[in-house]
């Protein structure tokens, strides 16, 4: 295959890809958009914040559960009464808890959760580091008769 | 000793999380509503759409919400346990109707028995997104005070009722008599 056929071929397969993933997200949210670009951008921003319980590895913005659909017309309507961001979440975690949220905050109860990456990076680290120092002390006594430890 | 026993605790350790992984609902959600007051909610009367019900006129005593539609499987399910938990009277049983028809819902009363002492009718779902309901049926018990004792989010059976309600409902109306009039 010449390079000129590969190209063609590439680039009619990612066309064909980004017609596949277009459609989906055409189908679900069928309400009228804000007329006001700046909430639209925010209640889209929302939607996929936010966890679809009766679904729940959706967000109410790929989900078209009835409950997804309320969710959204809440959003909205927060939204268009002029709520912020975080008056819409804590909305959805009063009643929901912090379940609702793709994002979890930062609280209390969360903070192992969000120290656990570097704590198990540091974790690796510090095990890592004794396997290395272990293994080239080792070598250094091998050193002149291998083979004994 | 401690080269085998590291890595073998670590081992159990991460044994038991799956293990207690493997035994939990993940559909389960928990209430952030236990132990606050309650949701207040005015609806029409899915029987009569004139006359309201309102959450604030069953302060006093132990009440219970049952939220179901007649799309919903579950509540079929349950639906004689519902009527043998009416028959006894041990608290009032009031029933949301959520996002239903309501010609249908009073159809299925009509048809199966009804074991509500009012139904209110939630057509847009507004009143239950207040309570964080996301699947019926789901059962919440509000104490004399107006506070969400407990909530059950599954079809309710005679073994939940006996376990998880009527103890609770005891005491709290119990702890109502002395202060009560």
């Amino acid at each position: 295959m010449s390079l000129l056929h590969f190209s063609r071929f590439a680039r009619t397969m990612l066309l064909a890809l980004l017609v596949a993933i277009a459609v989906p997200a055409l189908a679900i949210d069928t309400e009228r958009a804000f007329d006001d670009p700046a909430l639209q951008a925010r209640y889209e921003m929302i939607g996929r914040e936010l966890r679809c319980l009766v679904c729940q590895n959706q967000t109410i913005a790929d989900s078209n559960a009835t409950l997804a659909q309320d969710l959204r017309r809440e959003v909205r309507e927060m939204i268009t009464a002029g709520k912020t961001d975080d008056e819409i979440r804590t909305f959805m975690v009063d009643r929901y808890g912090d379940f609702v949220l793709y994002k979890p905050r930062m609280t209390p109860v969360n903070y192992l959760l969000w120290a656990a990456p570097v704590l198990l990076l540091l974790l690796g680290t510090f095990i890592g580091l004794r396997i290395i120092r272990k293994q080239a002390a080792q070598a250094d006594a091998d050193g002149p008769e291998a083979g004994q430890s | 000793m401690l080269k085998f026993g590291v890595p073998l605790a670590l081992a159990v350790l991460l044994g038991v999380f799956l293990f207690v992984g493997l035994q939990r609902d993940p559909s389960y959600v928990p209430s952030p509503l236990i132990g606050k007051q309650a949701p207040e909610f005015t609806l029409p009367s899915l029987h009569d759409p004139d006359y309201p019900v309102a959450s604030k006129e069953l302060a006093g005593k132990a009440w219970v919400l049952n939220v179901w539609g007649t799309w919903c499987g579950g509540c079929r399910q349950e639906h004689d346990t519902l009527m043998a938990i009416a028959r006894t009277g041990a608290v009032p049983l009031i029933g949301l109707n959520w996002k239903d028809d309501g010609a249908a819902a009073q159809q299925w009363l009509s048809a199966l028995g009804n074991p509500y002492a009012v139904v209110a009718s939630d057509p847009e779902g507004r009143v239950a997104i207040d309570w964080g309901v996301y699947g019926a049926p789901e059962t919440f018990l509000i104490g004399p005070d107006g506070k969400v004792l407990f909530k059950h989010i599954a079809p309710m059976t005679m073994e939940v009722w006996t376990k998880e309600f009527l103890p609770r409902i005891q005491a709290a109306n119990a702890g109502n008599v002395p202060a009560g009039g």
